[in-house]
């Protein structure tokens, strides 16, 4: 189990690496810059040139990358150019990060607390009037756009319920301690704030969780179907056990293997929605700065999230891997 | 009164848009305490869906159950779903198949069998364990400790249908249905098995309702024999009466049908023509007519009644006459 861990880290050091060169080229390809961003359209030639000069663009794609690498290396990124100018790339990263988790955290978190008991019912009552409204239920989950549905929400759903739908926090005077607003206050006993941050979560987290919840109701679906029909199940019942105990012991532990698959799988979707739904209500996360940096082409920024995104994709599915073992001891003890 | 009484049991699968299926054809048998009675055929004659109705199993829903099942002097099939499931594993236990699948593959040995006594014994799990231990003493498990732990892959076959047995035997049933228990073994431990089967019996005084397409498990276990056919019993005799002069010609086929060790080189096997396929419904003529070496005119337009005489009950046109040896010898 140590030695997976370790190989599959040493793997995610490779990945990490040429991700960070084809990244580092694609940016460049882009159509504009961020010279073009910063000075606009009627800039001089020579102010462009001084700029690009400063910013080091006027050096071959190589000798930028492996400048970036040799202060990368140092733990310096680079400083945006767009996104908040003059604050070093890693500062955002920092600042932003926990917001998005945060998000993401409350997403799944939606998704899986409506998605798994639903599709449990539906698959239970296979056929009947509750799965087949699930079930298209699901289908709408997957197929409306989440920008749609944010806005919805935003427009709609925030004044019918009083719901914020701008920003992360009202501008209260709340202490930072880790960066996590729904945990600063718990830490410093400012549970208004805690409060007040949860309200700003709720309506981007519905509009976040809407996809990943619709996969993991049909995934369970489907998986308790599966699981219903097995013989150990029917020895279940001929114990007589009672209804609880045969749900969790004997068909939830069963049917969760392809659920926790999907649910790192979808770790991976919340990135993408985390970008539509940051942006609708302007949550300072790092969707919101990626928006914001593809806008201005801020090179150093855009580098440094889609490679801490990837990383955190790769240590959730490493961790998803590692949770088979727990589920299932047929993995464990091979 | 007799401890089991079958009356009539019917069922009948009943999908949308399709035929109502008889897998079940109005069958009557009795259990007496400590007695093991066999239900006899081959793959499709209604013998596991008998059981699956005895122990209120069957799906609620496209699955019909009309007679009667009288267990204890109580109708099963009149109980609620609750007052069922408080029976089930406790007074009415059952044994299957295919020990692997039957195990739950992620829940530990110690854990299946102790939940039985947990829910209708009221044991705390600690002292459930050490009575799990035993139970899997008892069917000769060795080193109980560790298997408790253990999970149903860590376990050979064998040794899993004896766990299955515990399970079922946990709380003392006095009824214990074995739908064919040793089909996915083989055969040194299909011996074994069935000589535990006979032994724990005999013990604890239960009553044994054996499910098998198997002759020679129904010549080593049981006392009285129901052969079934396209859902309704065609012969019932006591063991010994079955096996010396079987009457009906299906019975007398798969008896015919066991291949012999003590057979001249060369001889091919006798098979029964045809397969259950071929079955014509019972309504207007005798199901087994079309494969029937026997069947007369009247076998394809009435339906036999059934004839209870000399200890025997029989439902057939044109039995085999006794002492008539196999038919016809049909190439394989």
């Amino acid at each position: 189990m140590l030695r997976y861990t370790i190989r599959r880290l040493v793997q995610l050091v490779g990945v990490v690496l040429v991700l960070s060169m084809l990244l580092f080229a694609w940016l460049r390809l882009l159509p504009g810059g961020p010279v073009s961003a910063l000075l606009g359209e009627r800039a001089t030639p020579e102010s462009r040139e001084a700029l690009t000069k400063q910013l080091g663009l006027d050096q071959p794609i190589f000798v930028q990358y492996f400048k970036f690498l040799g202060r990368a290396a140092t733990g310096d990124f680079g400083v945006s150019t767009g996104v908040q100018p003059g604050d070093s790339a890693l500062e955002i990263f920092l600042q932003r990060f926990p917001a998005t988790i945060e998000l993401s955290f409350f997403a799944i978190l939606i998704a899986i607390a409506v998605g798994v008991p639903l599709g449990y019912l539906a698959a239970k009552r296979r056929g009947g009037w509750f799965d087949n409204l699930s079930v298209i239920g699901s289908l709408i989950g997957v197929a409306v756009p989440v920008f749609f549905l944010a806005y919805l929400l935003k427009d709609v759903a925030s004044s019918a319920l009083g719901l914020p739908s701008q920003g992360r926090q009202d501008a209260i005077d709340a202490t930072r301690v880790t960066g996590f607003f729904t945990l600063d206050g718990l830490i410093t006993g400012e549970f208004d704030a805690t409060l007040n941050a949860l309200e700003h979560l709720i309506l981007p987290a519905i509009a976040l969780a809407t996809i990943p919840f619709a996969v993991i109701f049909r995934i369970t679906r489907a998986a308790v179907l599966d699981v219903l029909d097995e013989d150990f199940v029917r020895t279940a019942e001929s114990k007589g056990l009672t209804a609880p105990v045969i749900r969790r012991r004997h068909v939830l532990r069963n049917a969760m293997l392809p659920v926790v698959t999907t649910i790192g799988l979808q770790t991976g979707a919340l990135l993408s929605g985390a970008v539509l739904t940051e942006k609708v209500f302007s949550f300072a996360g790092v969707g919101q700065a990626l928006a914001i940096g593809f806008e201005r082409r801020d090179y150093p920024v855009l580098l440094l999230l889609i490679i801490m995104a990837t990383i955190v994709y790769v240590v959730v599915n490493l961790l998803v891997d590692l949770s088979y073992a727990l589920i299932d001891p047929r993995i464990r003890t091979r | 009164m007799a401890l089991l009484e079958v009356r009539d049991l019917s069922v009948v699968f009943q999908r949308k848009g399709e035929a109502p299926f008889h897998a079940v054809d109005g069958v009557s048998f009795d259990v007496e305490p400590g007695q093991t009675v066999g239900l006899v055929g081959e793959s499709g004659c209604g013998k596991s869906v008998t059981s699956l109705a005895i122990m209120g199993l069957l799906p609620k829903r496209g699955a019909k159950v009309t007679g009667s099942v009288t267990y204890d002097g109580t109708d099963l099939l009149k109980l609620s779903d609750k007052q069922m499931r408080d029976k089930r594993g406790s007074e009415l236990g059952m044994v299957f198949q295919d020990p692997l699948s039957s195990l739950n593959p992620v829940v530990p040995i110690g854990l299946q069998v102790t939940e039985v006594l947990e829910r209708h014994r009221g044991m705390p799990r600690k002292e459930a364990m050490i009575e799990a231990k035993d139970l899997l003493d008892k069917v000769g498990i060795p080193d109980p400790n560790r298997r408790l732990k253990e999970y149903p892959h860590q376990l050979s076959g064998g040794m899993r249908q004896r766990a299955l047995i515990a399970i079922a035997l946990a709380c003392r049933p006095k009824l214990l249905i074995a739908d064919e228990p040793t089909t996915a073994l083989d055969v040194t431990i299909q011996a074994q098995i069935l000589s535990l089967m006979k032994e724990l019996v005999q013990d604890l005084g239960t009553a044994l309702v054996m499910i098998t397409h198997d002759l020679g498990v129904v010549a080593g276990l049981c006392d009285e024999v129901n052969v079934l056919y396209g859902g309704k019993v065609v012969e019932k005799a006591m063991r010994h009466k079955l096996f010396a002069e079987p009457r009906h010609p299906y019975t007398h086929g798969l008896l015919a049908s066991i291949p012999r060790l003590d057979a001249p080189r060369g001889e091919k096997l006798t098979p029964i023509k045809g397969s259950v396929a071929d079955n014509i419904p019972w309504t207007s003529a005798c199901a087994f007519a079309p494969r029937c070496p026997n069947a007369l005119d009247v076998c394809r337009a009435e339906t036999p009644a059934e004839v209870d005489k000399l200890g025997r009950l029989l439902r057939c046109h044109n039995p085999v006459v006794p002492g008539t040896p196999a038919a016809e010898e049909v190439p394989v």
